[in-house]
């Protein structure tokens, strides 16, 4: 079977859409609304999500016929805690800044569900190079949601796009504000509190529902 | 009228099936059962037929807010002018008012509408009138220096992530109205915090010592200062001891009036200031049977009782105010008689609703005094309780099965 067969290239496809873990499995939605008040920690999560997925589900996936079934579990968490301690200490080498706002919600990737998940569901029972793409696909479907509420939560919540202001410049006088923030445009701070990150999931939700046939219920 | 009714029969077979316009029928039938009485009749079946529809309860509510409404308006002028120093006739003062608050009403108005004949278009419903309370309810429970898109965003949010995700009127399991005013106050806190709700001040020569704050603002930053005293305390520093006790003491009786309160010529949210005003609104919504009498009461008394309750331990001078006071003061009328008794949101059965009033007065009372993060907890305790709501009628239902399973058994 080639690398790059329609099988294998499924596996990277379906998670982006029918089969999102965020948005139609509704996992690992704690992380989902803790790091994507801004856009920047949220994509240096997912991209360690993807990694710690990626090589974890590898990892496994070689041991899968080795590990004892009852023992399973802790030799998952031993795998992805050795990852997530790797993937932290680069993130603190090299952008520490990020590191320090994501604070524990990268020690935190050891407990998401997806990826645990994606072990139990897909590496133990697959080869690497598909138990690879999977993770790669689930890790950006993931990291794709990530993006585009961080997206809208920064933009609405402080008027930036990656630190950059969208909107103008403000400032507490109105008369030195430029753009939008001079004629009496003001941030929505409830997009910055985690309510609100529940909500915009739950718009995408109701978008992707209402735009793919394979996922409305009949009732 | 006559001639309206020949004009809309004669367009009426362009909305019917087949017609080009069918695409707005559910437009057109709004527009046509708002003006006049349906024509409709059942074919099948027997139905119980009674006078009173959506849209006969949605107008009484609305009946019921115009005293409200007016004295609001009256006192957004009073304000202005009492702030400048001025004195004014009564239709001046009420004509200024108009002014402002009229743009709110329209703002509520139409975007709420526009979203709500979106979903009736796109989901091929009829378009119901569970707005028309809602619409007027949100200008009455925002302060009137609130900029108009900041209304429009809220009302676009609370329809739609309040009601229309839901299923539309009736499906939603929190008063929409509350929701557009929690999103203000978490979304926009600078403008929602009570310092200043009078209109029209800027760049204007004030009268000495004036304030402009709300009630509610004012009652809330004892609770800092309170917390500052007993540092103050600890540490032995008498001087800022007395001056923080005497800041304390002069807020506090600074405080407007039992009497001024009551009548509501007090700054504050367009509707919610006048106790008076709304107590004649719950006149005719018990008289017409729509509101509940007994959630209106079971509020007012959770309140007074945690008001009693807060004066019998009295750790800060916020607690020691009269218990009676706190139903006078905020938002606290306005949710009992207004937003409490939604029947969507509120409890169905005769004992839950008790229970569930009597929450929303002692969380209401216990946020105002407890938390001075939130000055006015009215709003808060009522959207709890919303959510609260099925769960005690879930227990009160159960608990009747089980005393009825118990005497059968006997």
């Amino acid at each position: 079977m080639s690398l790059f067969s329609s099988k294998n290239m499924k596996l990277l496809r379906d998670p982006l859409g029918d089969s999102n873990p965020i948005t139609v499995q509704v996992l690992g939605i704690c992380s989902a609304l803790a790091v994507t008040a801004k856009l920047e920690p949220a994509v240096v999560m997912a991209i360690s999500v993807m990694a710690v997925m990626a090589f974890s589900n590898v990892l496994i996936s070689m041991l899968r016929n080795t590990v004892p079934n009852r023992i399973r579990i802790i030799v998952q968490l031993v795998i992805i805690a050795a990852l997530v301690i790797l993937v932290d200490q680069v993130l603190k080498a090299f952008v520490y800044d990020v590191s320090k706002q994501l604070s524990v919600f990268v020690g935190l990737i050891i407990t998401n569900c997806i990826i645990m998940g994606r072990l139990e569901a897909f590496a133990l029972g697959n080869k690497p190079w598909p138990s690879f793409l999977d993770g790669i696909g689930n890790a950006a479907g993931y990291g794709i949601i990530l993006i585009i509420v961080a997206f809208f939560r920064e933009l609405l919540g402080s008027g930036t796009v990656w630190g950059m202001e969208v909107f103008g410049h403000k400032s507490a006088d109105v008369a030195e504000s430029t753009g939008l923030y001079s004629v009496g445009y003001v941030d929505n701070g409830l997009m910055i509190l985690p309510p609100m990150a529940l909500i915009t999931v739950g718009i995408i939700i109701w978008v992707q529902r209402s735009r793919s046939k394979n996922l409305i219920e009949s009732n | 009228m006559k001639a309206l009714r020949r004009y809309l029969d004669k367009i009426k077979p362009n909305f019917e099936k087949g017609g080009k316009l069918y695409k707005f029928k559910s437009v057109f039938e709004g527009f046509e059962t708002f003006l006049f009485v349906p024509n409709k009749t059942t074919f099948t079946g027997s139905h119980v037929r009674d006078a009173i529809d959506m849209k006969r309860t949605m107008i009484i509510v609305v009946m019921a807010l115009m005293p409200a409404m007016l004295f609001g308006m009256w006192n957004v002028g009073y304000q202005h002018y009492t702030a400048l120093g001025l004195e004014e006739t009564l239709p001046l003062t009420f004509w200024y008012g108009f002014l402002k608050v009229l743009p709110l009403i329209l703002v509520s108005y139409i975007v709420g509408l526009g979203i709500e004949f979106a979903f009736a278009q796109i989901r091929g419903h009829e378009i119901n009138e569970g707005f028309l309370v809602s619409g007027m309810l949100i200008p009455l429970i925002v302060p009137v220096t609130i900029p108009l898109w900041m209304v429009a965003v809220a009302t676009a949010f609370a329809v739609i992530i309040g009601k229309e995700v839901f299923g539309g009127t009736g499906m939603n399991i929190v008063n929409p109205a509350l929701t557009a005013r929690a999103f203000l106050f978490f979304a926009y806190p600078k403008q929602m915090s009570g310092e200043i709700w009078v209109s029209g001040l800027e760049g204007e020569k004030l009268v000495d010592g004036y304030s402009g704050a709300t009630a509610m603002a004012q009652a809330t930053t004892t609770i800092d200062m309170n917390k500052s005293l007993e540092v103050a305390k600890q540490v032995g520093d008498s001087d800022l001891v007395s001056s923080l006790q005497s800041q304390i003491g002069a807020t506090i009786d600074g405080l407007p009036s039992a009497y001024d309160a009551f009548m509501g010529w007090i700054p504050g949210s367009i509707g919610e200031t006048s106790t008076l005003a709304i107590l004649l609104g719950a006149i005719v919504l018990i008289f017409t049977g729509i509101g509940s009498l007994r959630i209106m009461l079971s509020v007012f008394a959770g309140g007074f009782l945690m008001g009693l309750l807060l004066n019998a331990v009295a750790v800060n001078p916020y607690m020691e105010i009269d218990a009676y006071y706190h139903l006078l003061i905020g938002g606290f009328a306005f949710g009992a008689v207004f937003m409490a008794t939604d029947p969507v949101t509120a409890s169905q059965t005769a004992r839950g609703k008790i229970i569930y009033g009597f929450l929303i007065g002692v969380i209401a009372v216990i946020i105002r005094v407890l938390n001075p993060a939130y000055p006015e907890g009215m709003m808060l305790a009522i959207l709890l309780m919303n959510v609260f709501a099925p769960l005690i009628d879930h227990y009160v239902v159960q608990g009747n099965i089980k005393r009825r399973l118990k005497r059968a058994k006997a």
